[in-house]
């Protein structure tokens, strides 16, 4: 009989107007991976800042093995053994590993003698139990994300965790990658944790949870094995209808060269030798491993890193792109990657962000027109789904997954000519998913260019044209839209496709 | 619906609200106990006197939103009130005077703004280094002599009444000017974007670097026009002149509502800080209490200031 290691019952938590959690109820047990879904908004990171001491509950109670908490905060959630991995590790970059976690266990006090051996040696023990494969001298900087990520646990099972809760832990790794963190996360199960796992990839969900807990619009929908109910039930749980079976349509008629790409190089960066060319209409999906110098190559083209050899043609003209604003003013729009750092202004207004890449279409002569302005941000919220109170809220009140669709719709307001897309649906949840395919199609059906770079491969099948598949900064196989996911594969890693 | 959208304006503009009722209760108190204070004549020369330091703090506020800071003001008004001394002297016409004390305060906000911007230089450093170098200059140029004016320069050579109300009109047209645009220029609204966050502005597209340097020239402008404005009030220039005006400036914007980490306030705000800042020392006087209280009491504003920000944030925050 496992037992009950936590107990939320009638969680209720509103933002101003906005009632984020209505009376929520949530168990965990020792030694399961709970999963939590719903859609962009529907509360999720709420509930778990709560459990997290963050957000004060306006109502409902908390059990914490058997005895009712009172008000929580931070520090006192984690001496109850409470610990959460966000997606972006909060780690001293230019320390070690083993004084990272020194820093976070040792008992504080300025004049305290720091014990090195102790703390190096803990380290070790610790990152053994978990079964990573990290020195515990190595500089953080030096660490790939999920090894950050191993060294948060290692942290949190170092304060004696039992719950251990991770938000999205998996928005940017490879598979691979993703398959180390799994592997750690069973092992944690066995040893008897309970793990609070959030994530909008369902593969995930089956691979990892034994239960899941459904959120929508801040109620609870239910807890259910999920192999008991199949995708298409969770899906219909979480969005609270049947999902219209997605067809995307491919309609694709070939326009002019509106972007060429001849032998661009940079050192810097490792890009080497790429020609590529997209004509307006066109998706042309990047595929390739994380590192496959994707992201760096569009970073050439937004004016982000200087090339060292090569030339970029924009409509036939060859064209210097020496920083941002230079690309947005030969119409190259690129939605970053890490649009949670680099895509919004959280103390500014959605439409503010809307409109911030737009100024020059929007407000020609430089004079501010809000009832533009307003309309913009109106369409982008309709069209993306953008959950929100409306147009004026400041972007740090939106969900994770509502701040993407915001920086989306900034890139989309541009009406660029050629768009650049990293990781378009990165932590977007499956309904809205289909809803940006769906886009991504009709803006290439209206003329636009596409250059899509995803670790997604159904994704990239799905709606490119052609798909490019990049290694080690070298564009090594152009592939029909058409091609399988082995084929894709096989080219990003090198071995010969047939 | 119409309610909340009040108390959401409410709440956006509560630095403004607080400062004006702060400001209200100061002069009700001085209306009940000191009716003295509102004599016409002491009362323009006090608003005169804060009018150039009104016109700095406007350009203060806009480098503050663009997340910098400039420490060099009072130098710069300094350098630029001697040298538009010694061209009135020389007999130029005063609107020659002006536009060259402006063009040459818009050249160090430039070359502040060029050390910042171009070679990516922290700002209280860059300023420090220009504050004390033009400030020494000055003084071995000069050697604390004064610049003695033309008659026809004090009170732009109207009555002196006539020149105040000038001085104040000015001086509040470059505010309306300036707070406007603050709400309808799409160049305002890419200053609070770099200064909330310069890497996601320039992946937006902004040129974040071209507009950190535009608001130093910006400051170096104003500056230079704020010198005229305090030149006109004296029959000569003191060299000295500007010292600890940086201060004053900072404290007024940091006083009105701008978030010293950029990307909030605004210039209504800013103004009510300055007013507020300035009533304190004839309020002083008035009530008969010693003067030496006067820079104790500002710090104290200052304080609450910057932790009612912080209050704020940190209940935005939980
Ligand atoms: N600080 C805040 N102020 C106002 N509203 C907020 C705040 N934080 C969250 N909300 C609102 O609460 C709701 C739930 O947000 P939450 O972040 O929990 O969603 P989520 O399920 O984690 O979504 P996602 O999958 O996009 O991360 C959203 O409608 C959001 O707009
Ligand atoms: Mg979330």
């Amino acid at each position: 009989m496992p037992s009950t290691l936590l107990q939320l019952s009638g969680i209720t938590k509103c933002f101003g107007e906005v009632r984020a959690l209505r009376g929520v109820s949530f168990d965990l047990q020792a030694g399961e991976v709970h999963a939590l879904l719903g859609e962009n908004g529907a509360g999720k990171s709420t509930l778990i800042k709560i459990i997290t001491g963050a957000h004060l509950p306006d109502g409902g109670s908390i059990t914490l093995n058997g005895n009712l908490l009172g008000p929580l905060n931070p520090a006192f959630a984690r001496t109850l053994g409470i610990a959460c991995i966000y997606q972006q590790p909060a780690l001293f970059k230019d320390l070690t590993v083993a004084e990272n976690i020194g820093l976070r266990l040792e008992a504080r006090g300025a004049f305290k003698k720091v014990d090195w051996v102790g703390q190096r040696k803990q380290a070790e023990t610790l990152l053994q139990l978990i079964g990573a494969d990290i020195h515990p001298d190595e500089e953080v900087k030096e660490l790939s994300m999920p090894e950050q990520q191993m060294v948060e646990i290692a942290c949190a099972l170092g304060a004696k965790a039992r719950i251990i809760i991770m938000d999205e832990p998996t928005a940017s790794l490879t598979r691979k990658e993703q398959e180390l963190l799994f592997k750690v996360v069973r092992k944690l199960r066995t040893d008897g944790m309970g793990i609070i796992y959030i994530s909008h990839r369902l593969e995930e969900i089956f691979a990892l949870s034994d239960r899941v807990t459904v959120l929508r619009d801040g109620e609870s929908v239910g807890t259910v094995r999920a192999g008991a109910v199949g995708e298409k039930g969770l899906i219909q749980r979480m969005v609270g209808r049947e999902l219209a079976a997605s067809s995307i349509q491919k309609n694709f008629t070939p326009g002019a060269i509106v972007l060429e790409l001849r032998n661009l190089t940079c050192k810097e960066n490792g890009t080497k030798n790429v020609s590529l060319e997209v004509r307006a209409g066109e998706v042309v999906g990047m595929a390739g491993m994380v590192g496959a110098g994707r992201t760096e190559l569009a970073q050439i083209l937004f004016g982000l890193a200087t090339p060292g050899g090569g030339t970029i043609l924009v409509n036939g003209k060859p064209t210097e792109i020496k920083s941002p604003s230079d690309a947005v003013k030969c119409g190259i729009a690129y939605v970053p990657e890490d649009r949670r750092r680099h895509g919004v202004m959280l103390e500014m207004a959605i439409q503010s962000n809307i409109s911030m890449a737009s100024h020059g279409r929007l407000f020609p002569g430089g004079w501010l027109h809000e009832g533009r302005e307003n309309e913009e941000a109106l369409r982008s919220i309709r069209e993306l789904g953008i959950k929100t109170s409306g147009p004026l809220a400041l972007a740090n009140t939106l969900s994770g997954g509502n701040q993407q669709k915001v920086a989306l719709g900034r890139w989309l307001a541009t009406k660029p000519r050629v768009l650049i897309l990293d990781e378009p649906t990165q932590g977007v949840d499956v309904g809205a998913k289909l809803e940006i395919h769906k886009i991504i199609r009709e803006l290439a059906a209206s003329g636009m260019a596409i250059l899509m770079i995803s670790s997604d491969l159904p994704e990239v099948i799905a709606v490119s044209d052609r798909i490019a598949v990049m290694r080690l900064g070298e564009l090594v196989a152009m592939l029909p839209a058409d091609a399988t996911q082995q084929e894709i594969m096989a080219a990003a890693l090198g071995q010969s496709v047939l | 619906m119409k309610a909340s959208k009040t108390i959401k304006n409410a709440s956006r503009f509560s630095r403004e609200i607080t400062l004006g009722i702060g400001l209200l209760i100061i002069l009700a108190t001085l209306a009940v106990v000191a009716p003295g204070f509102y004599q016409a004549q002491p009362l323009l020369s006090l608003l005169t006197r804060e009018a150039p330091s009104l016109i700095v703090a406007c350009g203060m506020a806009w480098v503050i939103i663009c997340r910098q800071i400039d420490i060099s003001v009072g130098s710069q008004f300094g350098l630029c009130s001697v040298c538009a001394g010694l061209l009135a002297g020389m007999h130029w016409p005063i609107a020659l005077v002006g536009i060259c004390a402006m063009a040459l305060g818009a050249l160090l906000g430039w070359v502040n703004g060029f050390l910042v911007a171009g070679l990516r230089l922290p700002s209280i450093v860059v300023t420090l280094a220009t504050m004390v170098t033009l400030r020494e200059g000055l003084r071995w140029k000069r050697q604390g002599e004064f610049v003695t004016l033309p008659d026809t320069v004090q009170w732009f050579g109207f009555s002196q009444q006539q020149g105040q109300v000038t001085i104040i009109v000015v001086s509040l047209l470059v505010l309306i000017i300036l707070a406007v645009t603050a709400r309808h220029l799409s160049l305002a609204r890419d200053i609070y974007a770099v200064g909330s966050d310069a890497e996601a502005a320039r992946l937006a597209g902004i040129p974040a670097l071209r507009i950190t340097c535009f608001v130093f020239v910006l400051l170096g402008a104003l500056t230079g026009l704020a010198a005229i404005l305090n030149m006109a009030q004296a029959p000569q220039v003191d060299p000295k002149t500007g010292t600890g005006l940086e201060l004053k400036a900072i404290a007024a914007v940091v006083v009105g509502g701008v978030s010293i980490s950029g990307g909030r306030g605004s210039l209504w705000g800013v103004f009510l800080g300055l007013l507020l800042l300035a009533c304190i020392s004839p309020a002083l006087t008035h009530l008969h209490v010693e003067a030496y209280w006067e820079r104790a009491i500002h710090g104290g504003i200052i304080l609450i200031a910057v932790a009612g920000d912080r209050f704020k944030q940190g209940k935005e925050n939980s």
